[in-house]
């Protein structure tokens, strides 16, 4: 069988799929953060600091409860959903008519104030989550052991995705919103409620981060810095698929994810790096993003 | 009424040299990861550990003042060594203290060096530090890369574990690791089919562990610590690594790691540890006081350290007088062999390591502990002439050693 610079076919299939799987992730944070700044024009910096929020809600309900997984997948989006409509009526609904640069800022601040304050309380080694019962095990492919909770995660995201795009871009509540951003008071005077469809908007971009969160819990530690170490990398997502488009965050997510996995097998010291390389790029290049429209 | 005013200024001047000639005014700068993925191993917790042993010291009755200052490296070689220049030359900081993250210790020792203070390093693993990088001002007190390799490595491959693959931190510490654990792996017959270099806390390990799975070797060797190590176990366990028949080494986990695992995603796990509170009456008196400032959690063999080697050197400050020449402290601590409170008799080298004796322990099966930190059990006590590298082996590489 033909050996690609080395490495046998196999390892590449393994590690193409989990490249798949690390997208989806990437995919299904972008998308919450492509949906609050293309319809609400707020670059939602405490995106990393909500999706943390919703892995620890989900650990909370487990411990403290005995709540498990599938309550938790539920519960945590709509309680982290709230938490997020409770800060955009205090505090971001001020912002909208401002610079991009105030919302940005504000919600900087908000990340690192939820941050600090869960590392305060919790430390950053993380608590341990486990994996529900009807979801460990995997499948043996030939080429790679596939877990099941990872092809699960890949599942959930692509019907997620595609779902919010479908909704946003071809139903009727979608083209209320989307008019409703590029111009409020006319919508407002067809008898729209616009506050109230941007507030909960933005929940429900925040409960999206959230539900990503529960999802994360069993794979990586809930930790107060999880957010942290995705965000940045979600931004550059965004970013290269163009800052408006739902369907670019979506395509960008999965792409950049199998791209980073090549990466790690052929060059792994530069895995952390190869997303802001291709972002740098895209910028020079297209300067609104692979899918966006400039303007 | 001039001699009045005369004999009252002279008095004056009299009274006020005299209290002030009493009092050595020492300062410790405790610099560590304190929001990182090491800020459990060290972090707050080691600020806790040097506070208690000023305290257990008791600097009034000893005619010092002690002040301890903290802040956080953020794992940044140049952030570090921006913070221990300004300590030393606007705060007048007398010894650095714990510091891990060896890429960061390695740069801390060099300013160290330059500015005569004293080096406590607990933290860093490396064992470059007394080895290729000695300094006569590092003492290195717990652990370091070569212990780690030849506790737990060879215990490995005495086991049967004959083929290695290296997951390695992609830095001086993981790089040190990876070296020491694969020398002894060839000495004792075995085989490296591998290694792969991974940037510092990264959150996914599953591309790294396919590949590690693929190399069909018997051993995973985690060349990691802190948030990394944990990882690479939770995800391990998820892929079926160990079902698969690959055995997983941890060359350095801490009680903290154990914690977060869980006792049933980590038991088994052989470990090399320097210190484990359990261990006699005194460790456990220290544990639970630990504890109790410290929220609950318990310490590890790098607060142990912190507290330890603070102490020891608070002591030596009070015989030798003050603590301005960094290098006459360091080599009067070398002096002879003393007593530690926690780690046992230990005599600290001319290159600088502490010998004590090591722990080879196993983590217990949930079944098996009974309460909490109820982690370890010691299978074997490594003394500490063999723990560490022999002198002998030291000659090429240490000027120090002659």
């Amino acid at each position: 069988m033909f050996h690609l610079l080395g490495v046998p076919p196999q390892a590449l299939f393994g590690q193409l799929l989990i490249g798949l799987i690390n997208g989806s992730f990437y995919a299904l944070l972008s998308l919450g953060l492509a949906v609050i700044f293309g319809l609400l024009n707020i670059i939602n910096f405490a995106h990393g600091a909500l999706y943390m929020m919703g892995a620890f809600c989900a650990w909370f309900l487990l411990t403290q409860f005995g709540i498990n997984y599938w309550w938790a997948l539920l519960i945590s989006p709509v309680v982290i959903g709230a938490v997020g409509v409770v800060l955009e009526r205090s505090m971001l609904r001020w912002l909208y008519k401002l610079d991009h640069l105030y919302g940005l800022l504000l919600t900087f601040g908000l990340a690192l104030i939820i941050q600090g304050l869960f590392q305060n309380k919790y430390g950053s080694a993380g608590q341990p989550y486990n994996i529900p019962a009807s979801l460990v095990g995997g499948f043996n492919l030939g080429f790679m052991f596939l877990p099941i909770y990872r092809g699960w995660v890949v599942i959930v995201s692509l019907v997620l995705c595609f779902g919010t795009w479908f909704i946003i871009e071809r139903t009727k509540l979608g083209s209320y919103l989307r008019a409703a951003t590029e111009n409020p008071s006319l919508v407002q005077a067809f008898g729209i409620n616009v506050p109230r469809m941007i507030t909960l908007t933005y929940g429900f971009g925040v409960a999206l981060a959230a539900l990503a969160g529960v999802m994360a819990a069993p794979i990586y530690q809930v930790s107060p810095l999880m957010g942290a170490d995705l965000i940045i990398v979600v931004f550059a997502v965004v970013v290269i698929g163009g800052m408006g488009s739902i369907m670019g965050s979506i395509v960008t997510g999965f792409a950049l994810g199998v791209i980073e996995g090549l990466t790690k097998v052929f060059y792994p010291e530069a895995s952390n790096t190869v997303i802001f390389v291709i972002m740098v790029i895209v910028l020079l290049i297209k300067p609104a993003g692979l899918f966006g429209r400039a303007g | 009424m001039r001699t009045h005013w005369i004999l009252a200024s002279l008095l004056a001047l009299g009274l006020g040299t005299g209290s002030a000639h009493a009092e050595t005014t020492v300062k410790l700068g405790v610099l560590s990861d304190m929001s990182s993925l090491y800020a459990d191993i060290g972090g707050p917790g080691s600020v806790v550990a040097a506070k208690m042993a000023v305290e257990d010291f008791n600097p009034a009755k000893n005619g010092m003042k002690v002040e301890v200052l903290s802040a956080d490296h953020q794992n940044k070689p140049d952030v570090g060594s921006n913070i221990v220049r300004q300590w030393i030359d606007v705060d007048h900081v007398d010894a650095i203290v714990d510091v891990p993250t060896s890429s960061v210790a390695l740069a801390v020792a060099q300013v160290v060096k330059e500015k005569n203070k004293v080096f406590l390093i607990s933290g860093a693993g490396s064992s470059d530090l007394t080895g290729k990088q000695c300094t006569p001002n590092n003492i290195h007190w717990v652990y370091d890369t070569y212990a780690l390799a030849h506790g737990t490595g060879g215990a490995i491959v005495k086991q049967g574990g004959k083929t290695w693959f290296f997951i390695t931190a992609d830095y001086a510490f993981g790089h040190a690791l990876e070296r020491d654990t694969a020398d002894v792996v060839k000495a004792e017959g075995g085989k490296v089919l591998g290694e792969v270099r991974v940037p510092l806390n990264t959150p996914d390990f599953s591309s790294f562990l396919l590949q590690a799975q693929s190399s069909k070797a018997q051993v995973i060797g985690l060349a990691n610590a802190g948030g990394d190590t944990i990882n690479s176990i939770k995800q391990a366990a998820e892929f079926g690594i160990v079902q698969g028949g690959q055995r997983l080494a941890g060359l350095l986990v801490f009680i903290s790691d154990v914690h977060s695992l869980g006792l049933q995603t980590a038991q088994g796990l052989t470990v090399t540890t320097g210190f484990y509170w359990d261990l006699n009456d005194k460790t456990r008196a220290f544990a639970k006081r630990f504890a109790a400032l410290d929220g609950g959690k318990y310490p590890t063999m790098v607060h142990a350290g912190v507290y330890s080697s603070v102490l020891k050197y608070l002591e030596t400050v009070k015989q030798v007088g003050s603590p301005e020449d960094g290098v006459k402290i360091v080599n009067a601590m070398k002096a002879s062999e003393f007593n530690d409170p926690l780690f046992g008799m230990t005599k600290i080298r001319v290159d600088g390591t502490a010998l004590h004796d090591m722990y080879l322990v196993e983590v217990k099966k949930p079944s098996e502990s009974k309460g909490p930190y109820d982690y370890y059990k010691v299978l074997a006590t490594i003394p500490g002439d063999q723990a560490f590298r022999s002198l002998a082996a030291e000659k090429g590489e240490c000027p120090l050693v002659k």
